[in-house]
């Protein structure tokens, strides 16, 4: 009876998890996390820097070449003509946030039905690339597609879009516009919800209004909406392949392709057997982002500090 | 002891005896397919084929994955070398090589030194041979050929070419009539590989053509840009149809059903969909590629679709006789007819269906055919070479005047590529 009460009383040493539970448990808690990360982000990045030192079918032997690919890359004109285009893609498709904006400020309103037509306008948002690439594939045909249709009525074209080398990249940008515009329009959307009325009635009453009124008192309470906008497109435009892939297959003749299309090209697609070079552009394409990545990092940082 | 040893090698005996007669009655164990026959017609009569070899295994156990046809291409290289199944289709000639190389596919020369497949598919062999060995077997091939619509032809008087100066008129009359002469669909670019194919072989002929596939001749070459001078002219004749960098092969095909265009370059794969669309035997004729130079002989584009061992399949032995069962005569004459696959049986001894395509396209091959048999641009010229090639050859059919440009990437690309 007596040892039992002493067992009792008598506090058991803790274990050195117990002891260290609230340092040791957020990290259980992230480990899986961390691992995949690992696992299928950072380690395929170094992955390709490794690859693209090799000439490699993906089947056979790897052959190491040194920078060969990289000196290939140099001179090849399609490389060129992805990296314009991605250029291309980077800045019109920063567009999407002026649209996406002017048409949050216009359904920012209290009408009978806007709900219905907030949805209809980020409908396009909700259907997936592939059909946004058809569709638009079938507007730009050039021998029944409603494009040709409707600027015949005004004595011009036809055009063919998607098969002239010089408006391709234009026309699937617009394409791609569609979905962006809607994406950016639902985060300024939740975004004016959170716009101080103080603030704009006091702007009101110091004689402010219009495009006044917007640039220094709306825009500026919209920023976090800003930058996520940004976040977005900027990724989206460099990875812009679904489309591109859809509606034109690169062509013509290589005119539409971007470096990720490229990279799909040479390395993955049906007469890709090249990894080392597909590797190649993927790290170009890599350190291009790692432009916008080490930029949003910086201003994230900045930002945290001035709080 | 030795008892026992006995026992167990009785039993062993008695065991081997009964594998034995197990086997004559059909194959144990399991078959693993891989296909990509994907489209409605060429999947049923796969199926259908496959049901009667398990009826004739009923021990066996199969099972099959068809794979959609566009996705199998850049499946094949994952499950080659991940999963293999025992059976796996795929393309002869140069398509098969990087796998070759690679050591992917099981050398089945045993199987082409069997007299039933060595007298009967001998047509194919060389299509499967890389380095003196056979890399697999064929099920099917086509001819390529002008498919064209012979009212439009009766409409302007026109008959069917024999000659490139009779070719170029006759394109001259359907242009006049307000009709594009030649549908294509390069989008995906290929088709524009079989316009080339055909120029070169009929200009520089069937060797040449091999030569530059395995370059061994510069693109750069005074008789490769003969052929492109030949292309040029009904390019500059507005023959082609105009936009077809925008169309699929399939999406060119109204073209030809509604009379916007009176002839087609292709597969006999596309007879199918035209009949779909309206055009009988009436309205729907076809004809051999003229002679551009009457010194070279004739020669072909048959494109063969083969059957293959993965070197990592589990059951190589059921593998190679339903290999057997498939190039078998009968087996062959079934699979191929009209209503089936539509194309031409590989087996000498298999009756070629009742159709008008295959019957002409069958005398065409082996009668017409003398310089050679090729497989198509993108199965004869290594993927890397058959892309940039592709390329090359669209854009020049979109901007003739960057002829010199092309030809000077493609040279740059031959350097890099053949080594």
């Amino acid at each position: 009876m007596s040892v039992l009460t002493d067992n009792r009383t008598d506090t058991p040493p803790r274990s050195w998890y117990k002891r260290n539970e609230i340092a040791i448990t957020p990290w259980l808690f992230l480990i899986p996390a961390f691992l995949f990360f690992f696992v299928y982000v950072i380690s395929p990045i170094f992955q390709s820097f490794q690859v693209s030192g090799y000439a490699w079918d993906g089947l056979g032997e790897k052959e190491y070449v040194g920078l060969e690919n990289y000196r290939e890359l140099w001179d090849d004109p399609a490389f060129y003509t992805s990296l314009r285009n991605n250029l291309i893609w980077l800045v019109l498709y920063l567009l999407a946030i002026p649209a996406g904006l002017f048409i949050a400020l216009f359904l920012n309103q209290t009408v009978r039905g806007i709900r219905i037509y907030k949805s209809l306008f980020f409908f396009p948002f909700v259907i997936s690339q592939v059909v946004v690439g058809l569709v638009f594939t079938w507007f730009y045909d050039p021998t029944f597609g409603l494009l040709n249709s409707v600027i015949g009525v005004f004595g011009l074209g036809p055009i063919n879009v998607l098969g002239d080398p010089t408006y391709v990249t234009y026309g699937i940008i617009a394409a791609g516009l569609w979905p962006q515009t809607a994406y950016c329009m639902i985060l300024y959307l939740t975004g004016l919800n959170a716009v101080d009325p103080e603030q704009v009635e006091a702007a009101r009453l110091d004689g402010a209004k219009g495009w006044k009124m917007l640039w220094y008192v709306i825009v500026p309470q919209l920023k976090p909406a800003t930058f996520i906008a940004f976040v977005v497109t900027i990724v989206g435009a460099l990875r812009s392949f679904d489309l591109i892939s859809i509606m034109t297959n690169g062509g013509p003749f290589g005119e539409s392709r971007v470096l990720s299309f490229y990279m799909f090209e040479v390395a993955l697609s049906e007469y890709g057997f090249r990894m080392g070079y597909g590797a190649a552009i993927a790290v170009m394409l890599f350190l291009i982002m790692l432009c916008f990545i080490a930029y949003f990092l910086y201003s994230m940082y900045k930002e945290e500090k001035g709080r | 002891m030795k008892l026992t040893f006995k026992a167990s090698l009785g039993a062993l005996i008695t065991s081997t005896a009964l594998a034995g007669v197990a086997s004559a009655e059909g194959l144990k164990g399991d078959l693993n397919i891989f296909l990509d026959t994907s489209n409605p017609a060429p999947r049923a009569v796969m199926e259908q084929m496959i049901e009667e070899f398990q009826g004739m295994n009923p021990d066996l156990n199969i099972e099959t994955t068809i794979i959609d046809r566009e996705a199998y291409k850049t499946q094949i290289r994952n499950f080659l070398t991940a999963n293999a199944p025992d059976i796996a289709t795929w393309y002869a000639a140069n398509r098969m090589k990087p796998y070759v190389e690679a050591g992917l596919f099981d050398d089945v020369s045993d199987l082409w030194a069997e007299p039933e497949i060595a007298e009967n598919l001998a047509s194919t062999k060389g299509a499967m041979t890389i380095d003196g060995k056979q890399w697999g077997v064929p099920y099917t091939y086509y001819q390529w050929g002008i498919y064209y619509r012979k009212d439009i032809f009766e409409e302007l008087g026109l008959s069917e070419p024999k000659t490139w100066e009779e070719e170029k008129a006759n394109c001259q009359k359907i242009v006049d009539s307000g009709r594009s002469c030649y549908s294509i669909g390069s989008k995906f670019l290929w088709t524009a590989g079989g316009w080339f194919d055909y120029l070169n072989m009929r200009t520089n002929g069937f060797d040449f053509h091999m030569d530059l596939a395995n370059g061994e001749v510069s693109w750069e070459d005074e008789r490769v840009r003969a052929t492109f001078a030949n292309w040029r002219e009904l390019i500059d004749m507005g023959g082609f149809l105009p936009n077809h960098q925008s169309y699929s092969w399939q999406e060119a095909l109204p073209f030809v059903a509604n009379g916007e265009a009176a002839s087609y370059l292709i597969g006999n794969f596309a007879v199918a969909p035209l009949r779909d669309a309206g055009l009988d035997d009436s309205k729907l004729d076809f004809y051999q590629f003229p002679a551009i130079n009457p010194s070279v002989e004739l020669a072909e584009d048959a494109p063969t679709d083969t059957f293959h061992i993965p070197s990592a399949a589990q059951n190589k032995e059921n593998a190679r006789e339903f290999l057997r069962f498939m190039v078998s005569a009968d087996v062959q004459t079934a699979l191929n007819a009209g209503d089936a696959l539509g194309q031409l049986p590989v087996n000498a001894k298999s009756s070629v269906d009742d159709d008008k395509f295959l019957k002409e396209g069958f005398a065409m091959l082996s009668e017409n055919s003398k310089g050679g048999v090729a497989q198509f641009f993108d199965r004869d010229f290594p993927a890397e070479m058959a892309k940039i090639g592709m390329e090359g050859l669209q854009e020049f059919m979109v901007r003739p005047d960057n002829l010199d440009n092309i030809l000077k990437r493609l040279e740059r690309a031959r350097g890099r590529i053949y080594k």
